[in-house]
């Protein structure tokens, strides 16, 4: 029986004229990294909007650890940490005082103690004086999450935390969240960069309002049927469009190469050799990959479940 | 022939040099594309660029015009989309439209043929009178290019275009963005998605608000890479990226995915010393190969040695 320290049940929030969550089934385990992705507008941002009590639910209920979001909601604050977009770091003060600020508002006991462990932890003890406004993107990013967790939650929301991050600073802030995972706190978060998302213990992926599946990478890669065959190729975009007229073939672009999805590798690779040859195209790399979480995500998006 | 020209521009703010002697030129036609952090200094260039704040020193020009002395001609002929698209959320589809026409001083009867454009461009006939807050990120997104272009102007300039926006309409996106250069604009756009880079002519690379690398993506690649990559499919990611990293052969080792990308000396004496590594700690190793390096790998390596320089 897993332990289940979020549970939504049919949860759903409308605004005046839309259904930003419609029927909202999700479960998070202790302990685990639960990455939701999913379009822009699918509703991920309300949906941890509800879970930490920024927004009240219209429909369906939910618990977390083990009490009801409304009625328990004052328990479940103290024990959750949320971060977002919209984060607010008092640019005026100093790191120091930034963390300083938000352990007073969540009445953290001896405080001091647990600022040096997080400034240790998101490596910004040389910089502790300097003024927020002054951090580069990054450093920014990680004293927001210094500042969420400076109360020790059980469970963090991070809502698209790495958005708009180098990916230097990405990679970064990944292992500061591996680093919690070792200490026992559960994630929830949202993020556009299945990148990311493969590292994660399951994915769940939400569209209009509804969870079209949540598993483990592996599990929602082998929903995918077929195989998928890297091209690398000068002049990529006249071998996208070629590609793309052979029938069942599956075309996905990431920059210099192509991602094919097609569903019998044997003989619909040697149908897109063919093209490719009759072209006069010189193939740089062709190699089978296993299919990553973007390839499984584009098809759903394009193809529907 | 250079649409944009820029020698040795320079920005500072006190004793702050955001931008710092940066020089470059874009040809007609040309995407391209620049990369860094954020404070790297791209929006700043950017904005000066587009006539919206003046250089400390140095000079550029955009369609001909200095940016300096000629800003309001530099305005003219530019379209601008910014970093979350710059609509107004209570309007509507058309209001929005109508608003940015009239701003650009497009005569009505040239504006309906232009909105019209813009709503097919976008796949939005029929939303007209939808609140632009209502729509989703694919959606906006373009209408704010349309919105950025219904003068059409030969130069435009996008920053961060598809922050955030999923990644089939990043696609679609990218698709529009090589039309238009293929008819002729220029496109100045700045992006955090390596593989986004990939689509532009040129790269540029910048830190700390100077050019650190530029190049075509090629060109980057081949630089940057006199020695194999090798792709790593192992159990226990963050275990073996710890291990690797302690081990004197593997010159640059950095997650991608679910895999880890490890730069060697040579493939065949890369691989076995990988193989034999992991499996002295225990992890299992599922595939060695070599891969062709993309931007991101560049990118990575590039930065590593920024921040090792100091």
């Amino acid at each position: 029986m897993p332990d289940n320290v979020i549970e939504t049940r049919h949860l759903a929030k409308s605004f005046e004229t839309i259904e930003a969550v419609a029927d909202l089934n999700l479960e998070v385990r202790r302990g685990e990294m639960f990455s939701l992705v999913g379009p822009d507008g699918a509703g991920k941002s309300t949906a941890l909007r509800m879970l930490c009590g920024l927004v009240k639910p219209t429909g369906g209920s939910a618990t977390v650890l083990g009490r009801d979001l409304v009625s328990g909601l004052r328990y479940i604050k103290q024990k959750v940490g949320y971060f977002s977009q919209q984060f607010t770091l008092y640019g005026d003060l100093s790191v120091d005082e930034n963390i300083q600020f938000f352990a007073e508002i969540h009445d953290v006991p001896n405080f001091k103690a647990r600022r040096e462990e997080l400034l240790q932890f998101t490596r910004l003890t040389p910089f502790r004086k300097r003024l927020a406004e002054q951090l580069s993107g990054g450093m920014k990013q990680k004293l927001a999450l210094a500042c969420t967790l400076v109360h020790t939650p059980e469970i963090i929301l991070l809502d698209e935390p790495t958005t708009g991050v180098d990916p230097v600073s990405r990679r970064d802030f990944w292992v500061i969240l591996s680093d919690l995972l070792k200490q026992g706190t559960t994630i929830l978060l949202t993020t556009p960069y299945l990148d990311e998302a493969e590292r994660s213990s399951r994915v769940g992926m939400i569209n209009q309002g509804r969870l079209l599946v949540a598993d483990t990478p592996k599990n929602i890669k082998n929903l995918m049927k077929g195989a998928v065959i890297e091209i690398v190729a000068p002049e990529i975009r006249r071998v996208r469009d070629i590609v793309r007229r052979v029938p069942g073939a599956d075309v996905q672009m990431f920059g210099d190469r192509l991602n094919v999805v097609v569903p019998d590798l044997e003989p619909d690779s040697a149908r897109i050799r063919g093209c490719l040859v009759e072209a006069g195209i010189d193939v740089t790399s062709w190699r089978v990959t296993p299919p990553s979480l973007e390839n499984v995500f584009i098809s759903l998006l394009e193809k529907g479940v | 022939m250079n649409t944009i020209e820029v020698l040795g521009l320079t920005k500072r703010f006190g004793r702050f040099t955001a931008v710092d002697d940066v020089t470059f030129n874009v040809a007609r036609g040309e995407i391209l594309g620049f990369l860094g952090a954020n404070g790297a200094g791209k929006t700043t260039i950017i904005r000066m660029l587009c006539g919206l704040l003046s250089p400390s020193s140095g000079r550029a020009t955009v369609g001909g015009f200095d940016v300096a002395r000629q800003s309001e001609q530099v305005k003219r002929n530019i379209g601008y989309m910014s970093q979350k698209f710059s609509l107004y959320p209570d309007l509507t589809v058309m209001e929005n439209l109508t608003f940015f026409g009239g701003v650009y001083g497009i005569p009505i009867p040239k504006l309906r043929e232009r909105a019209a454009w813009a709503l097919d461009m976008a796949g939005l006939h029929g939303r007209e009178k939808s609140l632009t807050s209502e729509l989703s990120g694919g959606w906006r997104q373009r209408l704010a290019l349309g919105c950025a272009i219904l003068h059409e102007p030969k130069i435009i300039f996008l920053d961060e275009p598809t922050s955030g926006v999923d990644p089939v309409s990043r696609r679609r996106f990218w698709e529009l963005i090589d039309r238009l250069a293929e008819a002729g604009t220029t496109v100045f756009v700045t992006t955090h998605y390596l593989d986004e880079a990939e689509y532009c002519n040129h790269v540029m690379l910048i830190h700390a608000g100077r050019l650190i690398a530029g190049g075509s993506p090629q060109e980057l690649k081949a630089r940057t890479f006199k020695t194999p990559i090798l792709e790593v499919r192992c159990d226990r990611l963050i275990d073996a990226l710890a291990v690797l990293q302690e081990q004197p052969w593997a010159l640059e080792t950095a997650v991608f995915g679910d895999a880890l990308h490890v730069r060697v000396e040579d493939e065949a004496g890369g691989t076995e010393r990988i193989r034999t590594t992991l499996a002295g700690r225990g992890i299992a190793v599922e595939r060695v190969g070599r891969i062709v390096p993309s931007l991101q790998d560049v990118f990575i390596d590039l930065v590593e040695h920024q921040t090792q320089k100091g």
